[in-house]
């Protein structure tokens, strides 16, 4: 069988993916834990770190963009977080905004 | 073309044959559905996040160095299952298998030390009753460990037939999916570790 075997046998795209994931994590913690900025700028700061990590194991790890599906399936993936992101936040929005005590 | 089950070889093994190609973008798709499932579980903990009641915050019971452990398992295990996904492509069965073993027994552990944070906070007396908040929690919780323990058991069972039949495209593909699987349950982790344990611990 002429299986194609990549130039290069040592995974290095694995190793620098789980080293930034590291790093990401630590500063994520750092962050969390040893700062003492409030509560929401921890937020955003870590979940930008959060997506970026999500990113790199889609990308790096899971191979999302490559095959001849590959648009396909980045398309549906990105989709399926863009209706994550509606879910979550829209209904973070609708328990705590207030609507709920109108009526009530 | 579209009847074509010729195989490609100068594609991954994963993907030589059309029904394993179609496969993996079918898992893809399964993959999206449970983005959503997901997402409304994070929509409901951040709803009632601050319904603690008469229970404990988060930051009362949350230990850092437990969480980095977990953290830090799940991470390494997701990168020994892409060393898999690699030697399967370097065409060696034997690294897939030791790779993939490594993997499990880190899963494993993650799921070893979740039982006991449970299973701790259970005898500090926060139950899935104490509060809307801490019911989330182990609802949220409890769903991505039970998903690690049915990948735990899959994978077992690909790894039994792929000692037995060795790398062919069918045999390659399922183990691809199941690497896709374990990639996305550490995705999954990478925002509950944000967003239920370090927001936890910063409020």
């Amino acid at each position: 069988m002429s299986q194609q075997t990549k130039k290069g046998h040592f995974p290095w795209k694995h190793i620098i993916g789980f080293l930034i994931s590291i790093a990401l994590t630590l500063v994520a913690f750092a962050t969390a834990l040893w700062t003492d900025w409030s509560s929401s700028t921890i937020f955003i700061i870590i979940l930008i770190f959060a997506v970026i990590q999500a990113a790199l194991q889609l990308v790096m790890f899971m191979h999302m963009t490559e095959g001849e599906d590959g648009g396909l399936i980045s398309g549906n993936t990105l989709f399926g977080f863009f209706i994550a992101v509606v879910i979550i936040v829209g209904t973070y929005w609708l328990m705590t905004s207030g609507h709920m005590h109108m009526g009530m | 073309m579209a009847h074509d089950h010729n195989v490609n070889p100068n594609a991954p093994l994963e993907y030589q044959s059309e029904t394993g190609r179609l496969n993996i973008t079918g898992f893809w798709t399964f993959l999206g559905a449970e983005i959503a499932l997901f997402s409304t579980l994070f929509a409901s903990y951040f709803a009632l996040q601050a319904r603690v009641g008469d229970g404990p915050t988060s930051n009362e019971m949350f230990e850092a160095g437990l969480v980095m452990i977990m953290t830090m398992l799940l991470l390494t295990s997701s990168f020994t299952c892409g060393i898999a996904i690699h030697e399967m492509r370097a065409n060696n069965k034997t690294g897939v298998i030791i790779w993939m073993i490594i993997t499990l027994i880190l899963g494993a552990g993650f799921i070893g030390y979740e039982l006991y944070e449970f299973v701790h906070y259970v005898h500090e007396g926060v139950t899935l009753s104490t509060s809307a908040h801490w019911s989330m929690f182990f609802i949220l919780l409890g769903t991505h460990g039970l998903h690690v323990s049915i990948g735990i058991g899959w994978i077992i069972l690909l790894l039994i037939q792929l000692a037995r039949r060795g790398l062919t495209p069918k045999t390659a593909s399922k183990v691809f999916i199941s690497s896709l699987y374990w990639h996305f349950l550490d995705v999954v982790w990478i925002f509950i570790f944000t967003c239920v344990y370090l927001m936890g611990m910063v409020n």
